[in-house]
């Protein structure tokens, strides 16, 4: 159980607040595997020749209660955050509450040509860094001209 | 601790993303949780003047050499937000914590500020 506060100290930041919320509720996405943006973790994605990047923006979690699995060409990142929000018989009040609790599971579809026995995974700074690697096959190669 | 969204020069040429926070209150000062994913800790900066904090953070993280971005959902390679800190907090004894991308700041009420229990005597 969480109390806002009754009496603004700022009515903008408080207006703001509404405004985002709005936008939040409203900001209908048109992808079929749900919320593209706003959701958690945000995702950068990126590619190279050789490889495909894919960076999910997921702070304070421990590295081991991650699950990143690939099927089928589908990259599934999923978890879990505790709320940092006291509870119900700690006597705290949150007066901002915007930070993602509970359990989240983003899917990316990732081209054909990768090759799902060479990822590598890596968690810095709160940054889930995922690299697929593209096979050899489907690499760009310069012919030479005899 | 109000948020102050009345932006500066500097907030308004550079485009920021505004970290999510949580506030809370208890009987003896505030703790902040922000998210700052990408930021190392020698890139986060934290200052308190007056009665305003403001939390900066700049994101890096690494890149393979001409990665071509398809898709973005951080965009801009800086995060900040400024609060207004009310009178009963000390900015003096702020604490800070930064660890895997998320900062918790520990600001304590002042002394004066502090819940006391009085003692009712009945006569």
């Amino acid at each position: 159980m969480m109390y806002r506060t009754l009496f603004p100290r700022d009515m903008f930041a408080e207006l703001d607040r509404l405004q985002r919320e709005m936008q939040h509720a409203f900001d209908l996405s048109p992808n079929i595997r749900g919320v593209a943006r706003g959701g958690f973790p945000a995702m950068n994605v990126g590619s190279t020749a050789a490889s495909v990047e894919v960076y999910a923006f997921a702070p304070g979690i421990d590295p081991a209660a991650l699950d990143v699995q690939i099927e089928k060409g589908v990259l599934t990142i999923a978890g879990e955050r505790t709320s940092a929000l006291p509870g119900k018989e700690d006597k705290a009040t949150a007066h901002i509450d915007e930070r993602f609790s509970g359990r989240f599971r983003r899917v990316v579809s990732l081209p054909d040509d990768i090759d799902p026995n060479g990822v590598s995974a890596r968690y810095r700074d709160g940054v889930l860094h995922v690299s697929i690697p593209r096979r050899e096959a489907a690499q760009p190669r310069r012919i030479t001209i005899q | 601790m109000s948020e102050t969204t009345a932006k500066t020069d500097a907030g308004l040429k550079e485009a920021n993303l505004m970290p999510p926070v949580d506030v809370i209150e208890d009987a003896n000062g505030i703790t902040l949780h922000a998210d700052l994913p990408g930021v190392t800790k020698d890139k986060l900066t934290l200052q308190v003047e007056a009665d305003t904090l403001t939390i900066e953070g700049e994101v890096s993280f690494e890149m393979p050499a001409g990665m071509e971005s398809i898709h973005a959902e951080v965009s801009l390679p800086r995060y900040r937000r400024v609060f207004t800190l009310s009178k009963e907090l000390d900015p003096e004894k702020v604490s800070a914590e930064f660890h895997h991308g998320v900062l918790k700041l520990r600001i304590p009420k002042a002394e004066h500020a502090q819940p006391r229990r009085v003692e009712v005597r009945v006569a």
